[in-house]
């Protein structure tokens, strides 16, 4: 694939931009065009999507397509977000037997795929296990803000 | 949405023909429509130049063969020129889009005799590039992208369906190994040997949970079948198979977006739609199609066809109703895990083997006794395409 078709994807792929339809709240990955519950009526806006969240599903690929040979074996997940939003990235920094569902995860920043001797090396997010003093901090972190917002 | 919104005419099949479906070195993919199409001709006793519309179901000729335009193609070379010919694509399930498509030519009174196909030749490029060309099925820019392949979406479906409901992977395993047993009796199966969990169980892994023996092989493959008007049928066969529905459903394209990943909307909406065309309901079926592409997909279209309920397939397969002879004989011919995923040819493929079931011409050991009813469910990618159609005698 040429420049473009990664150019114009940078917003979701390297700062994890996704829409929120402000008419019914519900937040989609990747950004859509139109809400599919509110139609025409819906105003889609763009929302920063946290980055933290927990493995829904995951799968180790042994036999990868063209061009992820250097990675395999590697994990894949879908990923459900704080945001209530789900999106699908490969888990790194964990070993294969390691991941499970449930799993806290957070985004990170990473090289996606380089296409040959000549091509392009596009970057992405990609997800890694989160640790425990950071679950805690971000408990605490929402702790605080619920009891700020009650305030 | 009411159905039906309008119909002027039942449609019935007179002809079925299919090639043997395998890795098919001496065949390119117009000697496949040859191999498949001829039988149907002779079989529905009719002529070719009798033939008004040729329509036919094809994934990717231009990855697998370099070959785009594939109705022209194959009208040209059956020698039907200058019939209409076109090919219509829904991934996986672009056999059964082409029989909805044939079935809404007779059913609307503007064709009487339509051939309905399905073709795919995939063995001509390596197996990487053959995975790549299937990637093409699910989301390109958010799915594939980042890795995925298409045992991969299934095993993300497998993982979180086993996580909530229990399922053993030896009962996982019983699906193919009650499919390899049914093709062991199909001459046109891609795999005629039978296979035994412990040898499921101990297959390479391909994408956890899923090992390569939960995993379709990659086939070549053509099916076609003849349709005419269900009242003129007579004049051509003493067996018209009657398309009692046929009905199609959309999903969203990519799986991580759906609500609920261990059931596939479009099936659910696709064949309760199909039952009230119908007026029919699960427990009228007496031999199913099920899209087994990996063994979890035939647990999970089971549940989501109505048979059982969510959670409870894997009960069947402890049980051994699956089989011919049990209480719900699924994929007789072998379904796409032994029988073979040519995969434009399929949606096809299954409903080929429903009216030999129904017309009592299936091979010895693989018959159903006295089947009425038969349902088909064809799956496109990851779901978002699911055609379910259902004939009768």
């Amino acid at each position: 694939m040429g420049v473009p078709f990664h150019w114009r994807r940078r917003k979701e792929r390297y700062r994890l931009i996704g829409s929120r339809c402000e008419v019914c709240g519900k937040v989609f990955f990747p950004r859509r065009e139109v809400c599919p519950n509110c139609r025409r009526r819906g105003r889609i806006v763009d929302v920063e999507l946290s980055g933290r969240g927990k493995v829904y599903s995951y799968t180790v690929i042994r036999v990868p397509s063209e061009g992820f040979e250097y990675y395999a074996p590697y994990i894949v997940a879908i990923v459900e977000l704080e945001d209530g939003v789900r999106i699908m990235s490969q888990i790194v920094d964990c070993n294969p037997e390691d991941v499970y569902i449930g799993m806290p995860v957070e985004v990170c920043f990473r090289r996606i795929i380089s296409q040959g001797d000549k091509g392009i090396i596009s970057y992405g997010f990609k997800f890694r296990p989160l640790d425990e003093t950071w679950v805690k901090y971000y408990e605490e972190e929402a702790k605080v803000r619920v009891s700020e917002a009650q305030v | 949405m009411e159905f039906p919104l309008y119909k002027k005419r039942d449609v019935a099949i007179i002809g079925i023909g299919s090639s043997k479906f395998g890795e098919r070195w001496d065949k390119s993919l117009r000697e496949l429509a040859w191999e498949a199409a001829v039988p149907a001709v002779e079989d529905a006793g009719i002529q070719g130049r009798d033939i008004q519309l040729v329509i036919f179901g094809n994934m990717s000729g231009g990855l697998f063969v370099g070959q785009e335009h594939v109705g022209a193609l194959i009208a040209d070379f059956l020698g039907l020129n200058p019939t209409p010919a076109i090919r219509v694509e829904a991934a996986c399930a672009s056999g059964g889009v082409a029989l909805f498509q044939g079935y809404l030519a007779v059913a609307s009174g503007l064709y009487d005799v339509v051939a309905v196909g399905g073709i795919e030749k995939m063995t001509d490029v390596p197996s990487d590039r053959a995975t790549l060309a299937l990637t093409g099925a699910m989301d390109s820019e958010w799915e594939a992208y980042f890795g995925a392949t298409f045992p991969g979406l299934y095993a993300l479906i497998a993982q979180r369906y086993m996580y909530e409901y229990k399922l053993s992977r030896e009962t996982l395993a019983e699906v193919a190994v009650k499919n390899h047993y049914h093709g062991s009796m199909n001459p046109l199966a891609h795999f005629q040997f039978k296979t035994s969990v412990e040898r499921v169980i101990s297959s390479p892994l391909v994408a956890d949970p899923l090992r390569r023996d939960d995993c379709c092989p990659i086939s070549d493959g053509a099916s076609c079948m003849i349709l005419v008007p269900a009242d003129k049928a007579r004049k051509y066969t003493d067996t018209p198979v009657y398309i009692k529905a046929c009905t199609v459903a959309s999903d969203k394209l990519a799986l991580f977006e759906r609500e609920d990943i261990v059931t596939l909307k479009a099936t659910v909406e696709a064949s309760r739609n199909a039952y009230r065309i119908a007026k029919l309901s699960p427990t009228d079926i007496d031999v199913v199609e099920a899209h087994d592409c990996f063994t979890i997909a035939e647990i999970i279209a089971l549940e989501d066809l109505g048979f059982v309920r969510k959670g409870e397939a894997g009960r069947l397969y402890e049980e051994g109703e699956t089989y011919v002879g049990g209480k719900l004989p699924v994929n007789t011919d072998g379904g796409l895990k032994a029988g073979g995923h040519a995969v434009g040819a399929t949606g096809i493929k299954q409903v080929v083997e429903l009216v030999k079931q129904l017309r009592g011409e299936a091979e010895r050991g693989r018959q159903v006794s006295n089947a009425e009813y038969g349902l088909a469910q064809n799956v496109g990618g990851s779901g978002a395409t699911v055609v379910v159609t259902i004939v009768g005698r």
